[in-house]
């Protein structure tokens, strides 16, 4: 078990697309690290630059407190679960479990050993003679894991290993991962797009756009605390809401009446011009199912569009108009994020109890106080708590580069969008 | 799908007769005695079966002149075409691996170079290839055949086994990178086993090219030393040039497709592509 630490890692292609741009993030031994951000942001070619399948254009690689730059990848001793298994279909279970046993040429009572117990473990035990083959997708997938267990591997790499089953099982094999990575207490890297699995697995995750790493934290500090408009949006479902705001001295405007913010929250935000406000939907309640005494917040009238009705909860969504330029952030964001929002609204997180129906004008209450403040040319949080909002490297030099890039990438952004 | 219809089965019918008919007709000539083929009102049952040619060419009879001959052809039939079909499905699979694996400057080229050759007639090349092996000493000897065989059927080959290679994904050899194989092991152990339906393919391929092959064995040898078995037919003349030996070549070429026949049977199911199922997500 060891330690991986990732220096101003760069990895650029042919054409010169920086892939990964300066990413330096330390794995502490035995910490579970997501990777986590939208498709091409990078985290699959950073795990593989980890493994050794992609060079390293530029920075350090060390695991274990060695430099493994140019180390082939049998020589860093990683063990890695792929997205398609790659079980080997020649291979019976137990061989596929028993094949890197074999290449390091343990003796035939080791591999037994070591095999039985990964298979006992991951309850493989009935199927050690079938080929993969005969295997459902959540069979496969335990012994792509018992194959990374049965070796004493400095730490584990996942790549997106539960994409490919469905949601019941992808479910229960989390948390059996989860189990395991406890249990077992081996360092672990695990790339998702699924940002349940990043907040629910991780120690700590690291959340990637576009080659750059914007934020780097545990779940709780990601989600109270996002250091960007792109985290903020990425993290949490449904996603937080973002609708134009003025600030004059402790209210914000907003589309649908003005609310009061707490001091220390408006300070920042003084004299900044039009911002964006950010409040996720769980903020918001049905004002006619409160406890009067929780009324801390500002509440509103506002016609609601449509609502889902889910038992525990209800989603309501009110239409609004945006200001052309938060507009043109709202839907540059909402590329960053491969969404396909086709209007500006709100969406409400109400009590399953709430009785507001279609069409209805409903009073709604707002948590004010939980608002974040953006800045709409940079995206950046104006609002964060530095203490409590993990590293971001964006907050120095690399805040440049990234504008930069995003100003070169902008031209043929949606090309790129329609390609992937 | 619609249900196969009477009319169906006569196609399979008359498809089989027009195939197998002429095989058949080899097998009963087989039986038939000399004495017989001679005669002006040919059977197509022999009217008297007789195991007489198979005891003469095999050499079970006293008289060993033809049977010499023909279980050298044999013996030079097997080994050429053995070592030519395992050389070229070697050089084969290497190259195929590159092709489909690597990028490298002249892909293009050594691809379609491989299909002219391909294409290439082969009676063209007899001329040029009896000047150039006697001169090399290549001449009347295994080699002499072995070499433009394993040219001829390489193309092919390497084309088959690009195919196959390209099928396979790319995250088998990388998983086994990963667990700690080196490139070669990680071919050997992975990558060549994936391949095997294409590997005894390519090799089917070059070993009844090679078996089968008749103008270059004819030219380029002179005596029974590396003489083959289609070449050696040839040769077949008996007493009476007017009247060449039908039952006795009938029973060669029964024999000569025995291997063939037997090695389709055994290899049907390995040619059966699919053993990738299940590699990944399917």
């Amino acid at each position: 078990m060891a330690a991986i630490e990732m220096k101003n890692i760069v990895k650029q292609y042919g054409d010169g697309f920086p892939a990964v741009n300066d990413v330096s993030i330390d794995v502490a031994d035995g910490e579970f690290m997501i990777l986590v951000g939208p498709s091409g942001c990078g985290k699959s070619t950073l795990l593989r630059m980890i493994v050794g399948l992609e060079d390293i254009t530029s920075g350090d690689m060390v695991i274990g407190g060695k430099r493994v730059n140019d180390l082939a990848p049998r020589d860093r001793n990683l063990a890695m679960v792929f997205q398609n298994y790659a079980l080997y279909p020649h291979l019976s279970v137990y061989e596929n479990i028993a094949f890197p046993l074999r290449l390091a040429g343990a003796s035939n009572e080791e591999v037994d050993k070591k095999v039985r117990n990964a298979s006992k473990t991951l309850e493989l035990d009935e199927h050690l003679d079938r080929k993969p083959g005969n295997l459902s997708g959540g069979q496969r997938q335990r012994v792509a894991m018992g194959r990374a267990i049965v070796r004493d591997a400095e730490a584990f790499l996942f790549d997106e290993p539960l994409s490919n089953l469905d949601a019941k099982l992808r479910g229960q094999m989390r948390t059996e991962i989860a189990r395991l990575q406890r249990r077992l207490g081996i360092t672990t890297v695990y790339v998702t797009h699924d940002q349940t699995e990043a907040m629910t697995l991780g120690d700590r995750v690291a959340v990637l756009k576009r080659g750059i790493l914007q934020q780097l934290a545990t779940p709780r500090e990601l989600y109270t605390n996002p250091v960007n408009l792109f985290v903020a949006g990425f993290i949490g479902s449904p996603p937080m809401n973002f609708l134009p705001a003025t600030v004059e001295g402790n209210s914000v405007k907003l589309p649908f009446g003005t609310v009061t913010i707490p001091e220390e929250k408006a300070k920042k935000a003084q004299g900044k011009g039009l911002l964006i406000a950010g409040i996720r939907p769980e903020h918001f309640e049905d004002a006619a199912v409160m406890d009067s005494a929780k009324h801390s917040g500002s509440t509103f009238r506002e016609k609601v569009d449509v609502v889902e009705w889910l038992g525990n909860e209800a989603y309501a969504y009110i239409p609004f108009e945006a200001p052309p330029e938060v507009q043109e952030q709202l839907l540059q964001l909402e590329r960053d994020l491969d969404g396909e929002a086709l209007r500006t609204q709100l969406v409400i997180s109400l009590d399953g109890a709430s009785r507001i129906k279609e069409g209805d004008e409903a009073e709604l209450w707002v948590d004010s106080s939980k608002m974040h403040l953006f800045d709409p040319a940079t995206g950046e949080n104006l609002t964060v708590d530095p203490s409590a909002a993990g590293t971001s490297p964006a907050d120095t030099s690399t805040s440049k580069v990234a504008e930069q890039q995003d100003a070169i990438a902008s031209p043929g952004e949606q090309e790129d969008a329609a390609q992937e | 799908m619609r249900k196969s219809g009477v009319g169906t089965y006569v196609g399979f019918l008359v498809i089989l007769v027009w195939c197998l008919l002429p095989v058949a007709w080899i097998v009963s000539l087989s039986f038939k005695s000399l004495a017989e083929t001679t005669t002006g009102s040919p059977h197509f049952l022999p009217q008297d079966a007789t195991w007489d040619n198979y005891k003469v060419l095999l050499g079970m009879t006293s008289d060993k002149s033809t049977s010499h001959d023909f279980i050298a052809a044999l013996r030079n039939s097997f080994g050429i075409s053995i070592v030519a079909t395992v050389l070229a499905v070697i050089i084969a699979t290497l190259a195929a691996y590159a092709i489909a694996r690597l990028e490298f400057k002249g892909k293009r080229l050594v691809l379609s170079l491989a299909l002219a050759i391909a294409m290439f007639p082969v009676v063209s090349l007899v001329g040029p290839l009896f000047d150039m092996w006697r001169t090399f000493h290549l001449f009347n000897t295994w080699p002499g055949l072995i070499i433009p065989y394993m040219t001829f059927t390489l193309p092919l080959a390497i084309w088959t086994l690009s195919a196959f290679f390209r099928e396979i994904p790319w995250e088998m050899e990388q998983a086994a990178q990963v667990d700690g194989a080196t490139s070669w092991q990680a071919f050997r152990k992975v990558i060549v086993p994936l391949a095997a339906p294409g590997v005894f393919t390519a090799a089917i391929l070059t070993f009844f090219f090679a078996w089968n092959e008749f103008v270059l064995a004819i030219s380029l040898t002179s005596t029974t030393s590396s003489r083959t078995v289609p070449a050696q037919m040839s040769y077949f003349v008996g007493p009476d040039p007017f009247n060449p030996p039908y039952s006795q070549l009938a029973t060669a070429s029964v024999i000569v497709t025995i291997p063939v026949i037997v090695i389709v049977l055994l290899f049907q199911r390995r040619i059966v592509a699919g053993l990738t199922s299940g590699a990944v997500k399917g």
